[in-house]
């Protein structure tokens, strides 16, 4: 069966048809998820970053991905007592916070953010790229769902290039691990024809995605490249990247900011348009989910618009020229995993962030360091001075956690913030050197 | 010549291990031109290519708990570990400034972001990260790695300016097959016998041997091999224990000291696996490339750092351990903010549930001081194997 497809009303364009949209999306895939057991379709559970969602629709599996229901879970404020339940279960207090909300979810029931029970995946896709923690956390849940766990290596782009030989091992884990297996399980064969379509819808929709990222670079920026952008990658990193939902969802999207842009208007923000844009700031680091309402208002109170954020590139780097290629499918699904943000180098992280400060015209680098996130946290401080060094643009440093609330602590980060825009303020009048 | 006692080969090893500025590597080094040294973290590298350079591979375990960490902590915050600030630290204090290489193996993403770290600080020194197949198909993790050491043997010859030939590699892994003899035999002596050769003890001799050529503490390990069953040495009634956990960030010498003291014989452990890491000989007449493939996929130790397939076969390395040393306990010893330990340890301590096989678990860093909690922690343990096995 194929992804059914949810269409917007028309008219929805002129109020955020894309919003309407995506809730849709979400609300219909959550339910979907749901009724697995009902309606026999089968589930397959995989990561964000390495994503390979047109091939799993090849097989008509539906997508679960715990990342996104961690996510979820501290949204709704939820993932502080999943973790809690996780550490008295004896995993440790030092670890990913994303494993622990998925473990005590899981202990909780695995009631998901429809308020129903997420399905026992059949199959575990651990698409190990950008990060070691996935390889543990994927054994954790083969232990609980003892299903077929398929393991399929992304080799790091340690040297900023990619290699033969790497392309090459993957496509053979393609061919001789990761497809025979996902047939097994689906009881589908597999077609490569349905995958060039698939891939070809994906490449529609990058389309869009990548033109609505570059209107950052417009001022003012008519979005914000990282609380916004959290929602703009949503579709196209999760469940939906391959689908006609996502190239309709984009659509509108790339609509309503061009129509923001030509009237002059900035980000729309949980308390409606932004004010006057102050400062234009590239972010680098996921943001804090437990409290992000609160977080995202410091920044928009104070006039703060993200112009451009890496965290919005750990699905994929469309930006730098990457589109899914219907005429290579699987070198290209290779590539794509290769090229996630956090399966670069340290050198090629901060030659990205280094661009967009130049490029977006930034005032400065902002890090949001996560405490248990070591894919990306090891090495930003040597990456926050190189950045600084490079564009002379100030930096500065916060640190906050993903989905753990008790390592949110909004005076601190509020004064950071503070005294950093005072940084930028002082460096535009000439006046003080970076911080 | 008389073979010297275990006193005084343990305390040219001490001095080798506390020695951070690394003097005989720099001594081997500057005895002829030419020479090389390449630096290697945890956990596995095939020396054997470098060794077939004609190079020295230096064992790199982080600063311990003797160095004094001043610039290191401003590269990493607080939860991330000690062995990557230490490192930061032996390169920018200039205590590694002899080394022409540096390899980071794929363990985890702390160590695989400090590849990158190390090229912008150190950006006129040789350095690359080495990665290794987790998956353990010959035609497809094994092709894979094939490729990763053929590009790594393509930058040593560039550092030698020469060819290294099959001839060059089959000698270098008898070389390494003879050292990870010698290894395994004072691994099988320690938990046939621990208090004749007690695991902090042994611990200097491997780590040691790290710093030097691998003829050396071949001898070294020989030496103290013999030196220990011919001494006579007081038996204790400690409890024979594993402990597991210490694969990368190496624990401070008073922490094994402490396990020995609160009653514990450490009769295995995961400390510097890559001094055993390969667990057969790896055949020295053959394509030594794709023998050395083999040896990993097929024949290699068990660590967090490393996918395991076979969900049956998860965590039990361990207690083979334990069946094979006649061990009544485990001790999980995990770095903190280790991710690979940390996560990893609920599933074996699952597995060693399902065998009725006793545990405990602590954290502790590299530079870890304080280990009267960790003595008082184990000897608790240790009494309650005692009245566990006597009831
Ligand atoms: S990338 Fe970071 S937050 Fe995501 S799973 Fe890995 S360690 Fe956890
Ligand atoms: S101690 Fe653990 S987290 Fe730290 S570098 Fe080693 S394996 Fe990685």
């Amino acid at each position: 069966m194929k992804p059914s497809i949810v269409k917007a009303q028309p008219g929805d364009v002129e109020k955020d048809a894309s919003m309407i949209k995506q809730k849709q999306m979400m609300a219909a895939h959550y339910e979907r998820l749901s009724n697995a057991p009902e309606t026999g379709e089968k589930v397959a559970s995989t990561f964000v970053p390495g994503n390979l969602n047109e091939l799993l629709m090849c097989f008509d599996l539906v997508n679960n991905l715990p990342e996104v229901n961690a996510i979820q879970s501290g949204l709704r404020k939820k993932s502080g007592q999943y973790i809690m339940e996780a550490e008295r279960a004896g995993h440790s207090e030092d670890v990913c916070t994303y494993v622990k909300s998925d473990i005590g979810m899981m202990m909780k029931g695995n009631i998901g953010p429809n308020g129903r029970e997420l399905p026992k995946p059949d199959v575990l896709l651990l698409s190990y790229t950008g990060c070691f923690t996935f390889l543990k956390w994927f054994e954790l849940l083969r232990e609980q769902y003892k299903c077929p766990t398929i393991f399929l290596q992304t080799p790091y782009m340690a040297d900023g290039k990619v290699t033969p030989n790497m392309i090459q091992y993957m496509v053979k884990q393609f061919k001789e691990t990761v497809i025979p297996t996902l047939e097994e399980v689906s009881g589908v064969k597999f077609d490569i024809d349905r995958l060039r379509e698939y891939l070809a819808k994906s490449a529609k929709a990058e389309d869009d995605l990548v033109y609505i990222l570059e209107t950052g670079k417009n001022k003012p920026s008519p979005i914000d490249a990282y609380f916004g952008g959290i929602y703009y990658i949503g579709p196209i990193f999760g469940a939906f990247r391959g689908t006609d939902d996502a190239i309709d969802y984009y659509k509108f999207l790339r609509e309503e900011v061009d129509q923001r842009m030509l009237k002059g208007l900035g980000p729309v923000t949980p308390d409606g348009p932004m004010g006057e844009e102050k400062y234009r700031l590239v972010v680098e680091g996921p943001p804090n989910y437990t409290s992000f309402r609160q977080f995202w208002k410091m920044f928009y109170e104070e006039g703060a618009t993200v112009v451009a954020s890496s965290y919005t590139k750990v699905g994929g780097t469309y930006d730098y020229g990457f589109r899914h290629d219907p005429d290579r499918p699987l070198e290209s699904l290779a590539e794509y995993c290769l090229g996630v943000y956090t399966n670069r180098s340290l050198p090629m992280r901060i030659d990205m962030l280094t661009d967009y400060i130049n490029e977006y015209e930034a005032d400065g680098l902002l890090i949001n360091s996560i405490k248990s996130c070591n894919s990306f946290s090891a090495g930003q401080l040597l990456i926050m001075r190189e950045v600084e060094k490079r564009t002379g643009k100030p930096a500065a440093f916060i640190e906050t956690d993903l989905v753990d609330p008790r390592y949110f602590s909004a005076a601190n980060v509020k004064n950071r913030l503070e005294s950093y825009f005072q940084m930028v303020e002082q460096k535009r009048s000439g006046k003080g050197a970076a911080a | 010549m008389s073979n010297p006692t275990t006193t005084e080969i343990v305390a040219r090893a001490q001095e080798l291990y506390e020695d951070l500025n690394f003097t005989a590597a720099r001594e081997w080094k500057d005895a002829e031109p030419g020479r090389k040294v390449i630096g290697y973290l945890p956990v596995y590298i095939p020396r054997e290519l470098i060794h077939a350079a004609g190079f020295l591979p230096l064992g790199i375990m982080g600063g311990g708990d003797n160095l004094e960490v001043i610039h290191g902590d401003a590269y990493y915050q607080s939860y991330i570990c000690r062995i990557p600030r230490s490192t930061v630290e032996l390169g920018v204090s200039g205590r590694v400034d002899f080394v022409d290489g540096m390899l980071f193996p794929s363990i985890c993403d702390v160590i695989r972001n400090l590849s990158g770290m190390w090229k912008m600080l150190f950006p006129e020194v040789y350095s690359k990260y080495f990665d290794v197949p987790q998956t353990y198909k010959d035609e497809v993790g094994g092709t894979f790695y094939i490729g990763e050491m053929r590009e790594l043997l393509h930058d040593l010859e560039e550092l030698a300016g020469r060819k290294i030939t099959d001839d060059d590699i089959n000698a270098s892994i008898a070389a390494y097959n003879e050292n990870r003899q010698l290894v395994n035999e004072l691994y099988a002596l320690r938990a046939a016998v621990p208090w004749q050769a007690p695991a902090s003890e042994a611990y200097l001799i491997i780590r040691a041997g790290l710093a030097l050529p691998v003829q050396k503490p071949s001898v070294m390990l020989r030496q103290y091999i013999d030196a220990a069953k011919a001494e006579e040495r007081p038996m204790k009634d400690n409890s024979k224990v594993v402990v597991t956990g210490m694969f990368c960030e190496q624990p401070p010498l008073n922490l094994i000291k402490s396990l020995e003291l609160s009653g514990c014989y450490v009769v295995d452990d995961d400390f510097m696996l890559v001094s055993r890491w390969l667990t057969k000989d790896v055949p020295t007449d053959g394509d030594p490339v794709y023998e050395l493939s083999q040896a990993f996929l097929h024949h290699s130790m068990s660590t967090a750092a490393k996918y395991e397939p076979d969900l049956a076969e998860k965590g039990q390395f361990l207690v083979r351990s334990v069946r094979e040393t006649g061990a009544e306990g485990v001790i999980f010893a995990s770095t903190s903010f280790c991710d690979p330990a940390l996560l990893d340890r609920p599933m074996l301590q699952n597995v060693l549930k399902d065998a009725d096989i006793p545990f405990i678990a602590f954290k502790y860093a590299e530079n870890s001081g304080q280990m009267q909690p960790i003595r008082e922690q184990a000897g608790t343990f240790v009494d309650s194997i005692k009245l566990w096995s006597a009831a």
